[in-house]
């Protein structure tokens, strides 16, 4: 029976470690929704974000829930300025040129909160308290589960905004079609703009949920790069596909390095990327693009 | 006094060097960089083999991403296969001038076999299937110890030209230097033939392309391969010089860096794979000798190297972009324009 067990806990670990994953990836969703961007950047703006939590609780000797809040208005100004000084000047310009940008943006920022910061892993407190979770023989730490409510919660509270804010709608408008978003007299600049902000506050939770606990190093950026299995998989356009995808690769991560080896953590999300693109290109959920001439 | 470059015909605009000019100037350029081992030190030795490398390995990129518009993110692995194979090559006793076409053409195929499935996609898509490969490819570089020594990285013996042993930075100069010249003059020639054109056309607009008769499955997939050669040729180059090599090297960096040089050079065009390759290896060489320089005073410095570079690098590649988006080579193109035009401005 303890095979079954095992089976459980690694089952409910990746489905648990899915919330924060989901979060990742619907901050690198929402800008090429937005903005038709692939954000390179996306992982360096997520650290940037978990080392100013680790500031404002460290150095500034906050509460981890103040800490959040300053390091969440914190990353909205580097967003905005981001999509202001790089992405704003470059709109119109042809794929290799953003795409290059956002990298550029990544590899400053990484340069950048080494220089500040060192390379060296700093520890930060933790965002939620300690409490782990017995089930039987299936042991669950507390922690999993608290970034998991938190991330649906946060997720939950996308949703609703998109839905059914004047502002929300305005965004899914200026996504959907920007020229006919501005004759209706949408301000698609302050959209985009709002859609870099929520992005990169989406991303700075994901962080600061991940280094919470632990410690925060330039390595967190790195990570990030993994996501991309999950917005292939779940359609690069689509804020239900990255939900679901997060799901999906979080447990058939967790089951590959409990079976396979923890080798395959490397190489695992890529291969994902490949099956997709050469299958579905579109994802699970995104739409299929119809090019005319 | 010359007032510009005008053409008559469309002969005139397919010719390599568009004045007898700039003929006489090019082989005055390759005749200096050509002596460079007999009256350079061993430091500008060494740093032109690197420069000769990149600047390969770029042109491919150059083909590929330039010309034909396919996003790679892959380079630095197709080097890293090239360096693999000449590395067995060397071990069965093929002698380096058939081990170097050799290692070109399995990168080559090994880009046919990652460029055939992704080509189901483009644009960014496409960027994205070349990125999973990259790391797909350097997993296997890392892991797949019998053939690439895994961490450990392979040994490469010295190359052997009919029984002369190109042991050394100045006896290794020349291979590389006949490559980049040669593998140039290629590139420049296939940007002038009717492959070159269809490249262009499939990049600026591939079904319109599709529509005029260019095979666009044929020629994406031959960019690809083309761009692969070329890292193929650069990466054995590499293990060559190096003598020893490890995985560690073909980074995705390495890969970005390779985008990087083509953007800061100019995209599409020769001049700017040299330009670029050159202008980004000496980037983070001249602020490596700067903090040398500058580690006495202020012995901080030393660590903050690598991070500064990162910051310079990031920084360089956008303020391209934003302020000068066809790179280097354009502003040749303006130097060139304002001499030729002196005494009246542009």
């Amino acid at each position: 029976m303890t095979d079954f067990y095992v089976l459980i806990e690694f089952l409910l670990l990746g489905l648990l470690a899915s919330g924060i994953s989901a979060l990742m990836a619907l901050s690198f969703v929402l800008v090429y929704k937005g903005t038709h961007v692939v954000n390179f950047a996306a992982g360096e703006v997520m650290m940037l974000g978990a080392y100013l939590y680790y500031t404002a609780a460290v150095v500034l000797k906050l509460p981890p829930a103040a800490a959040l809040l300053l390091a969440l208005a914190g990353i909205a100004l580097a967003s905005a300025a981001i999509e202001a000084l790089v992405l704003r000047p470059l709109a119109g310009q042809p794929t290799i040129a953003i795409l290059m940008a956002t990298i550029g943006m990544a590899s400053l920022l990484h340069g950048g909160v080494e220089i500040i910061w060192g390379q060296d892993p700093l520890e930060t407190p933790a965002l939620l308290p300690r409490f782990p979770v017995n089930w039987g023989e299936v042991m669950i730490p507390g922690a999993a589960i608290g970034n998991f409510v938190l991330a649906s919660l946060l997720i939950a509270a996308l949703v609703v905004f998109f839905r059914f804010s004047r502002a929300g709608i305005a965004m899914r408008a200026t996504a959907s079609d920007p020229v006919t978003a501005a004759t209706l007299g949408i301000d698609i600049r302050a959209s985009q703009r709002m859609t870099w902000v929520l992005a990169g506050v989406t991303g700075t939770v994901a962080g600061a949920l991940i280094v919470s606990s632990g410690s925060v190093s330039p390595a967190l950026a790195s990570s990030a790069l993994g996501v991309f299995a999950v917005v292939i998989l779940g359609g690069l356009d689509s804020v239900a596909g990255a939900i679901l995808a997060s799901l999906v690769v979080g447990v058939l991560e967790s089951l590959t390095v409990g079976y396979i080896g923890g080798k395959m953590r490397d190489v695992f999300p890529y291969l994902v990327v490949l099956a997709m693109l050469i299958v579905r290109p579109y994802g699970l959920l995104g739409t299929r693009e119809i090019e005319r001439l | 006094m010359r007032t510009g470059v005008f053409f008559e015909n469309y002969h005139g605009e397919e010719q390599l060097w568009d004045s007898r000019t700039a003929k006489v100037w090019m082989a005055i350029f390759v005749g200096a960089v050509a002596t460079l081992p007999w009256w350079g030190s061993d430091y500008m030795v060494a740093m032109a083999c690197i420069v000769g490398i990149h600047l390969i390995a770029t042109m491919g990129l150059n083909i590929t991403t330039g010309s034909a518009g396919l996003i790679s993110l892959s380079q630095a692995a197709f080097m890293g296969v090239g360096c693999y194979a000449v590395s067995w090559f060397a071990r069965w006793g093929l002698p380096f001038w058939l081990a170097l076409p050799l290692a070109g053409t399995l990168a080559a195929a090994i880009g046919m076999l990652v460029g055939l499935p992704s080509l189901r996609v483009k644009g960014m898509y496409f960027a994205i299937a070349t990125l999973a490969a990259h790391f797909v490819l350097s997993f296997l570089f890392r892991e797949w110890t019998p053939v690439t020594g895994g961490p450990r990285g392979v040994t490469v013996p010295p190359a052997n030209f009919f029984g002369i042993e190109l042991a050394g930075d100045r006896r290794m100069f020349y291979p590389i230097f006949a490559c980049a010249l040669l593998l140039g003059l290629a590139a420049a020639n296939i940007g002038r033939s009717y492959v070159g054109r269809a490249f262009v056309a499939v990049r600026d607009r591939d079904i319109s392309a599709e529509i005029l008769g260019v095979n666009l499955l044929r020629y994406k997939v031959l960019a690809f391969m083309l761009g692969a050669f070329y890292a193929g040729i650069a990466g054995g180059l590499l293990g060559y010089f190096y003598g020893a090599i490890t995985s560690e090297y073909f980074t995705f960096s390495l890969s970005v860096f390779y985008v990087a040089a083509i953007i800061v050079g100019g995209l599409g065009r020769v001049l700017g794979s040299v330009l670029g390759a050159v202008f980004m290896t000496f980037v983070p060489e001249s602020l490596r000798l700067l903090s040398s320089a500058l580690s006495g005073s202020v012995p901080a410095l030393a660590s903050l190297l690598l991070p500064m570079g990162q910051v310079v690098f990031g920084a360089l590649i956008i303020a391209f972009l934003i302020f000068e988006p066809h790179g280097l080579a354009q502003v040749w193109a303006r130097v060139r324009r304002t001499f030729h035009l002196w005494p009246f401005r542009t």
